[in-house]
């Protein structure tokens, strides 16, 4: 699974996409690949939001993430 | 064309006329976001614009199918630039036409007030010694 990532995510994960190869480590849900990037770079936790689209819809924390899906980091966004 | 959802590398104003104006119009009203010099004192060199595009688009349409069910309108035109962007150049144009004023005034707004709050589009801030990606922190 390719997850994304944009703006200042992409500046805390130091790279704009990151790869979950094998079945084993891809989070199962929405909630457990945030959980997973806070655990792993605590700036997350300091973002004002943090939302994930999975298909380039926004998706819910209870969303399934399946192995073929794209998957992107969405912070704060500030358009306009 | 009812609908025109762009994300450009230059906003060109002066096409936003042609694109709203209909035979049942009466009424066109257009907002623009430009880069302004100041923030909070300090002096912005320029903006930086990045998207994740496919969902952008997306988000735009689906923003724009909701003005037009909320209001009688007959055109609709919401565009985003992205790249660099110096001070005083154009940035976010949206628009609508209508019969009478008042479904495009309100619908202008909705359009530029939604976009802001949902579509995956970053602003960093460049000033002369340091650049801050807009909202990302409280």
């Amino acid at each position: 699974m390719e997850v994304l990532f944009f703006g200042i995510a992409k500046d805390i994960v130091g790279a704009s996409q990151m790869a979950f190869s094998s079945e084993s480590d891809t989070p199962e849900t929405v909630g457990a690949l945030k959980k997973h990037l806070a655990e792993t770079y605590p700036e997350f936790s300091r973002l004002t939001s943090m939302a994930v689209a999975v298909n380039s819809e926004y998706a819910k924390d209870n969303v399934p993430l399946k192995r073929d899906d794209e998957v992107a980091i969405i912070p704060p966004v500030s358009g306009g | 064309m009812k609908k025109r959802i762009e994300i450009v590398e230059h906003i060109d104003t002066s096409q936003v006329y042609a694109e709203l104006s209909d035979p049942l119009s009466g009424g066109i009203c257009v907002f623009v976001g430009a880069v302004r010099e100041f923030t909070e004192n300090e002096e912005v060199v320029a903006l930086e614009f990045e998207t994740y595009k496919t969902m952008a688009l997306k988000e735009m349409d689906k923003i724009a199918e909701r003005a037009l069910e909320k209001w009688k309108l007959n055109k609709v035109v919401m565009k985003h630039a992205i790249g660099q962007k110096s001070v005083e150049e154009p940035v976010v144009i949206v628009g609508a036409s209508s019969a009478h004023r008042d479904e495009c005034f309100e619908a202008c707004r909705f359009l530029i007030d939604t976009l802001k709050e949902t579509v995956p589009i970053w602003k960093k801030e460049i000033f002369k010694n340091k650049t801050v990606w807009v909202s990302a922190h409280p």
